[in-house]
């Protein structure tokens, strides 16, 4: 635990992403299994449970300190957690909120043996550890231990081994341990990220990592064997689990002018939802692009599926042949239960435009050109239901397809994909082979209402605005209700000068939100906007972002809600 | 518990600061008095234009390093334990572990003993003597890190800490942000302590209190001004005063990794404040602990808090069942520890 606890210390200081790999590395490269093990899965997809940590925390700290010192230190700190890892006192008998035993105390003591009594106090405290103190003696407890005693544990017990460990660690390991506990870590670290690291350890790429992710579980005995050259590359290939997709790139002014169009393909880029099916073993699985597995929610779909093969597609709302709108898609995401009705209004299918594996052999070397080919002859024979083929559109020259491309607002697409006939399926992000050409966006004017302030670097600027549009208030005139929230579209330099217009017009402060005078507009972009029943307005926009500021325009001149209606379903 | 006021009639706090009145004398006074006893060189505690000051030789020298030779009227130097008799107060001066001749005064006036304390610390420092511990009836205390929150770390682990770090970061600078007088020389003798052989490189403004010290008998091993470095320094360990950790003048350094070695550090958001990345936990006060053990030690009955986070100590006090008093004295600064 305590190297792990230097570690996680260590990053929440550290804003170099090299740094962040570096220190990463060195404590794959030097910690055991099962404790990094354990230690990569908080960093990448967390730990098999987490634990509400609010009373049992207040039921400590009642028992361990007094009251009154702990609210002084809590209000200095800030922070409940950090708190009681400070002020935590392992040795109850002799410090922070209990008294210490004052009994017969007189003059005439020699100062010779009151220091060395007091240094004798000094070796007890654990906390005093470092190298030479009683740290070693008690012995921290192990990150791995820790983790299969939790993964035991009742909510009823988990105060009193919650009080042991604290009184075992040192103030850093406390830390680790109560933010471990709440699951989240917050060190400035992406799953991503911490693959990598674990990847030049052992002088892999990331994606080699990647492949194999989805079919290893923490604490990665077989991963790290592998790495370390003590045990074979996890088998995938015939493992039903999530391969990492292949990704495209905005496609730019300039990347158009540039783009020979004779070596591409052009496909409708489908407003629903990317996901992967795999067919492995028996078992049919349907995941979405960061590799949950939403198949529970869709047994429309996956409940005739009977193959063998991992398939790239879109995840659809159809009706008649006719792709429903987003808006549609999102009544059948994150539901638990899934009632009858929903699967009868909202039928699901997907719409493959790839393949990765047929029949246990793995495609992604070959071209994109084969791989369809190979694709299309599966479907054929296959037939499985819910499902079609994404078609490849037939233009050859550019200019048509730029004509095609204008018309995509109102035929319901979200744009255009371009695929490079010879493309392999790369995981990742490649350069230069898919290109996404998104229909230009909806914009609307509003007007600035409160603004938040941000988290990390941008602590320390209001950099998250909601704002609205005008609408005819109840008892006449006009008001603001707010219709949506972004916190990027803007650069650095906007952002400065956001911040500062923000704080010389604050009306009211709530804690990290400010109300503001309604008087700056912005120019809202996104990608659609559908009705709302959480929402205030009635409205939900989708994919917000800021297109421009407009320091010109009086904010009467603003738009209003009926204009932003008006734009449902475009 | 001895009466109200048992030692309100010859020691008060008064707009200077601190006053022993049959003594007719300050203990670091914020303005200019007629006669100070300073009790260490740090500039809150050590000001100029006083008509005479009492303090440890180590003390004056600093003062007149730090101040000018004309700092005061005049100078007179009190060993460490020497008894000096001043209009019936018998005052000694003893070791506050605080910095180099940092010392607390002792007062003993019919009958009835008083120390105040300066600033001090109890954990062993290279650079100073140690605290020596005088049992006494009224035990005047800072509070600079009085919150239960303040537990210092082992030097030994924080040192540790840096130099395990400037292997994994073997291509980096490591610049530590330290307190000129005090903290600094401490760090070098702690590296040292730990086998750190190599020279430790100084911003300007840290030469001359280093070379005091070492004029004074502190041995800080081979020390090398940055602007005479070859190249741009990685590997190695360079000292700067706080200010300088964030200014332009580092960008003479390869890729800066920056420490700061402060009480202060153990807290995340006083860390971050300062962009920090490495916090060293090292400090020239007590921590909670070793201010409420020292009170408790002192078997003193009343204790006096000059300044810090008085609440809680005052708080703490009271359930240790004597009776504490927050002075509230101006002046005294705590953002340099």
């Amino acid at each position: 635990m305590k190297n792990f606890a230097d570690l996680l210390d260590r990053l929440s200081y550290s804003p170099s992403r090299n740094a962040k790999l570096r220190l990463m590395a060195d404590y794959f490269r030097t910690t055991p299994d099962p404790d990094r093990g354990w230690a990569l899965a908080a960093l990448t997809d967390g730990l098999p449970f987490s634990f509400p940590l609010r009373r049992t925390l207040g039921e400590m700290v009642a028992r361990r300190m007094d009251p009154e010192l702990y609210r002084l230190s809590r209000d200095y700190v800030g922070d409940t957690a950090e708190t009681i890892a400070l002020a935590w006192d392992p040795q109850p008998a002799t410090g922070a909120g209990a008294p210490l035993p004052i009994a017969g105390r007189g003059r005439g003591w020699e100062y010779q043996e009151d220091t060395d009594r007091f240094h004798a106090a000094l070796n007890r405290s654990p906390s005093r550890g470092g190298e030479a103190g009683a740290c070693g003696e008690r012995g921290s407890p192990r990150l791995g231990d820790i983790v299969d005693e939790l993964a035991l544990i009742g909510r009823d017990e988990l105060g009193a081994r919650l009080e042991a460990w604290l009184d075992e660690l040192d103030a850093t390991g406390r830390w680790a341990l109560l933010k471990l506990l709440t699951g989240a870590l917050r060190v400035g670290v992406s799953a991503r990220l911490a693959k990598t690291a674990v990847a030049e350890m052992a002088g892999f790429a990331v994606s080699d990592i990647e492949e194999v992710w989805h079919a290893l579980a923490p604490p990665y005995a077989q991963l790290f064997d592998w790495l370390d050259g003590r045990g074979p590359r996890p088998n995938v290939i015939d493992a039903p689990v999530f391969r990492p997709l292949m990704l495209s790139h905005a496609l730019e002014d300039a990347d158009w002018a540039a783009l020979d169009l004779d070596r591409f393909w052009a496909e409708w880029k489908w407003d629903g939802i990317r996901v992967q099916v795999v067919g492995a073993r028996g078992a049919m699985h349907l995941f979405s692009r960061t590799g949950d597995d939403i198949g529970h929610s869709f047994p429309d779909v996956i409940g005739g599926f009977h193959f063998n093969a991992v398939l790239d597609g879109e995840l659809l709302i159809l009706r008649e042949g006719h792709v429903a709108p987003f808006n549609d898609l999102q009544q059948r995401l994150n539901r638990k239960g899934i009632a009858r009705r929903q699967l009868d209004r909202f039928p699901a299918h997907v719409r493959l435009y790839d393949a990765l594996l047929l029949d246990g052999e793995d495609l992604r070397e070959l071209p994109l050109s084969e791989r369809r080919a190979r694709l299309e002859a599966w479907h054929a024979r296959v037939r499985p239901p819910r499902t079609d083929l994404s078609p490849l559109i037939d233009v050859a020259a550019k200019d048509d397809l730029q004509q095609l491309w204008r018309r995509t607002r109102d035929t319901g697409i979200e744009g255009i994909m371009l695929k490079r006939r010879d493309s392999p399926y790369v995981a990742g992000r490649p350069k230069g082979l898919w290109w996404k050409w998104k229909r230009a966006p909806l914009t609307l004017d509003c007007v600035l209402m409160y603004a938040q302030r941000g988290s990390g670097k941008r602590s320390s600027y209001y950099s998250d605005y909601t704002f609205g549009a005008w609408r005819e208030g109840e008892e006449g005139g006009r008001e603001l209700v707010p219709v949506g929230k972004a916190y990027f579209g803007f650069t650095d330099a906007e952002l400065l000068e956001i911040d500062r217009w923000v704080r010389s017009n604050t009306t009211e402060s709530f804690g990290p939100v400010r109300a503001v005078a309604p008087e700056l507009v912005f120019e809202v972009a996104f990608d659609a906007v559908a009705k709302s029943t959480r929402h205030k307005s009635g409205v939900a926009m989708r994919f917000p972002r800021i297109h421009r500021i407009r320091w010109d325009k009086p904010a009467q001149e603003a738009d209003s809600l009926e204009a932003l209606v008006a734009l449902i379903g475009r | 518990m001895p009466s109200d006021g048992k030692f309100a009639s010859w020691l008060r706090p008064d707009p200077s600061g601190l006053c022993c009145v049959p003594g007719g004398f300050h203990i670091d006074p914020a303005r200019a008095v007629e006669r100070a006893i300073i009790t260490h060189g740090h500039s809150d505690h050590a000001r100029p234009g006083h008509g005479a000051v009492l303090a440890t030789p180590e003390t004056i020298a600093i003062m007149k390093a730090r101040l000018g030779p004309e700092a005061a009227g005049s100078f007179q130097e009190l060993r460490y334990g020497e008894p000096l008799a001043m209009g019936g107060v018998t005052v000694r001066l003893v070791p506050a572990g605080h910095i180099l001749g940092s010392a607390q005064v002792v007062m003993e006036h019919r009958g009835a003993r008083a120390v105040v304390s300066g600033d001090y610390k109890r954990r062993p420092d290279p650079t100073a003597a140690s605290f020596e511990l005088v049992a006494c009836d009224l035990f005047v205390t800072e509070a600079t890190f009085g919150l239960p929150v303040f537990r210092h770390e082992s030097d030994a682990r924080e040192i540790g800490r840096l130099l395990q770090s400037v292997r994994a970061f073997a291509d980096r600078t490591h610049l530590v942000g330290a307190y000129g007088l005090g903290k600094t020389q401490r760090l070098i003798a702690l590296l040292r302590a730990a086998g750190y052989d190599r020279p430790i490189w100084l911003h300007g403004a840290l030469e001359g209190m280093c070379r005091l010290y070492a004029d004074l008998g502190v041995e800080l091993g081979a020390l090398a001004l940055v602007n005479d470095a070859p190249d741009r320094l990685p590997g190695e360990i360079v000292l700067c005063p706080p200010s300088a950790l964030a200014d332009r003048w580092s960008r003479r350094l390869a890729e800066p990794l920056t420490a700061f070695a402060s009480g202060w550090m153990r807290v995340r958001a006083r860390a971050r404040q300062r962009g920090v990345e490495l916090p060293l936990v090292i400090s020239d006060h007590c921590d909670w602990p070793e201010l409420v053990a020292t009170i408790a030690d002192t078997g003193a009955e009343e204790v006096w808090v000059t300044h810090g986070r008085e609440d809680a100590l005052v708080h703490q006090i009271a359930l240790m069942g004597k009776r504490g008093r927050a002075l509230a004295l101006v002046g005294y600064e705590e953002e340099g520890e």
